[in-house]
């Protein structure tokens, strides 16, 4: 499989990365080039293999479901690029 | 002393206890030599006053007959690793000034066992790359040179390559590293050192800015196979706060290096033995076989016939666990932002001017691979295809063998530019031998196993039964006592 330039855009889009026109080619290229690579994965029979989700079997561990932490907004807040007091602030969402 | 910085991690350690030196002064020789040794672009934020703070707290409490187990030794740590009060970068432009509230586990181990820290160490952007050429903070260069071409900068490998440059060239005892698909091993073997990456689930991925989740492991890189045990132990262990994390004790890795390796059986991949795989790598390959099997170990062939599909079974997982998690940096809660319309546009803005183009590529690659009408054909396949290559794994080990051993990379170091420049996937290659152990969630320690005609290093890895890093360590310091010395070049890096 390989992509063409509109799919370079919509994949662009879903990445949520803005791309400038003249990059389209180039990242095309470079986008197939590693499809190309992977490709050679069809190859392989998987029929009945079930996919590894897990790098070692092991049980999810669950812990009890209380509050173990909280209270430190101000540390949560202290790197955000603009915030009002305990509020991170995005540009308007809804028109 | 003379130089300090020129002991083993181990060595330090003694010389600490034994009162020969002391631990400012052992922080103030490797502060010194950071200072003199810049142009290796090594450290992304240097913290002197941190580890001589440490230092001086060490002394008092050596003094006082309290010492911890890493009491006093100095060490630089990778910059993906959040340190509390320490700006945070990942390589990346991205995170911008970022300051963590937090230490992440594994970095707080080693200070609860009383290590230094010296700093935070330069690395391949959100640690995707195998030259350090992606880092936004500049490319690290390595100690090494060519022996015929002293003029090109080497790579020190990546994506921990201000780890592994850092640690041959004396500026750290060792170092905090981390390996998805052989960014500990490929490294240590470009720069001569030692590097292991543990068995996934053996340390802590909490607070490590995160790559691909299912691969992700922290490991250390150092000068010996001893120091590397040492720090291990220190490193290794259960944290609630990681689900992945194993609930199972450490053991004394350092016990292990230097027990007998008779009657060991190895097993040699013959799928490993790749179409134009270079004379001077099969050579190697052939002495570490030599070695260990003087040493008393039983060398047996084995097939793990998946192997040639662990390289794009790779570039279709990482990516789209990358995709995944670094959707996280949206220029809304830390690091950079840059103004929108809309909300939608401050995203895309935000995430092209932080992202360098590895990244942007590799978020786009899995983006496609997890999209509506290709998850099943990409991702889904790989999963499986990654199953398979796990069986092969286990199918070896349970047909007796302790060990696998193969080369640790396909070839030397390179020059800066070499590679990658016309096609990503030339440097993708380098990762051939090691991402198949990420894939299995296996433990793999890389070894220097003597120098290639060009001058610069060569390495052999053992791959292990996971969670069986003892059995690694004593192989890998058999391996290291029969291969021969490795001697740096002069320190034409220093200045003054």
């Amino acid at each position: 499989m390989s992509v063409d330039s509109a799919t370079v855009r919509r994949i662009a889009h879903l990445s949520r990365i803005a791309i400038e026109d003249s990059e389209v080619e180039r990242l095309r290229g470079e986008l197939n080039a590693i499809l190309a690579f992977v490709e050679t994965l069809s190859e392989v029979d998987v029929e009945g293999v079930e996919p590894l989700t897990s790098a070692l079997p092991m049980q999810m561990k669950k812990r009890a479901d209380v509050v173990t932490d909280g209270g430190i907004a101000d540390e949560i807040l202290a790197n955000a690029p603009l915030r009002e007091d305990h509020y991170f602030v995005v540009p308007k969402v809804i028109e | 002393m003379s130089d300090p910085t020129h002991l083993s991690l181990a060595e330090a350690r003694d010389a600490l206890k034994s009162k020969q030196l002391s631990a400012v002064e052992l922080a103030q020789a490797h502060i010194d030599a950071i200072g003199k040794s810049r142009a290796l672009n090594c450290f992304i934020t240097e913290t002197p006053e941190v580890a001589l703070a440490q230092a001086q707290e060490s002394d008092a409490r050596i003094a006082r007959g309290d010492a911890r187990p890493l009491e006093g030794l100095p060490l630089g740590i990778k910059d993906l690793y959040c340190s509390k009060g320490v700006r945070t970068t990942a390589g990346s432009r991205i995170l911008d000034d970022f300051t963590p509230t937090y230490e992440s586990t594994v970095s707080a181990n080693l200070l609860r066992d009383g290590a230094a820290t010296l700093g935070k160490l330069n690395l391949d952007e959100f640690a995707m790359g195998s030259s350090n050429e992606t880092s936004a903070f500049g490319p690290v260069v390595s100690p090494w040179r060519r022996a015929a071409d002293p003029d090109s900068k080497i790579v020190p490998g990546g994506s921990s390559g201000g780890s592994s440059s850092a640690v041959a060239a004396r500026l750290c005892l060792g170092a905090t590293a981390t390996d998805t698909g052989g960014s500990i091993r490929q490294p240590a073997a470009f720069t001569g050192t030692v590097g292991i990456k543990p068995t996934y689930g053996r340390c802590s991925r909490w607070g490590i800015v995160a790559f691909a989740s299912s691969l992700d492991q922290a490991g250390p890189i150092t000068r010996t196979v001893r120091d590397a045990a040492i720090m291990l132990r220190s490193m290794a262990g259960h944290d609630p706060k990681d689900t992945t994390s194993v609930d199972a004790p450490v053991p004394d890795y350092e016990a292990a290096v230097g027990t007998s390796v008779k009657g060991r059986r190895i097993g040699v991949p013959k799928e490993y033995r790749i179409d134009g795989m270079s004379a001077e790598i099969a050579a190697l390959w052939d002495k570490g076989v030599a070695w260990l099997k003087d040493a008393g170990a039983e060398i047996v062939e084995i097939s793990l016939p998946h192997t040639r599909y662990a390289l794009p079974t790779y570039y279709i997982i990482a990516p789209a666990e990358a995709s995944s998690n670094l959707a996280r940096y949206d220029g809304v809660r830390y690091g950079c932002r840059e103004q929108g319309r809309d909300i939608s546009e401050m995203y895309e803005k935000t995430r092209a001017a932080g992202f360098g183009p590895e990244v942007r590529r590799r978020i786009m690659i899995g983006t496609y691979v997890l999209s509506a009408g290709y998850y099943d054909a990409y991702y889904v396949r790989a999963q499986k295809v990654r199953s398979l290559i796990k069986r092969d794994f286990d199918e070896a080990f349970a047909s007796g063998v302790d060990a696998v051993l193969t080369p640790a990379t396909p070839s030397t170091a390179f020059a800066q530019g070499e590679k990658g420049a016309a096609d990503p996937v030339e440097m993708y290659l380098n990762d051939v031998f090691t991402v198949t152990v990420n894939m299995a969630g296996l433990p793999g320690v890389a070894v220097p196993g003597g120098l290639a005609a060009n001058g610069l290093p060569l390495g052999l890895q053992l791959i292990g039964k996971a969670f069986d890093e003892e059995t690694l360590f004593s192989l890998a310091a058999a391996i290291e006592r029969a291969a021969p010395k490795i001697e740096l070049p002069q320190p034409w890096w220093r200045e003054g």
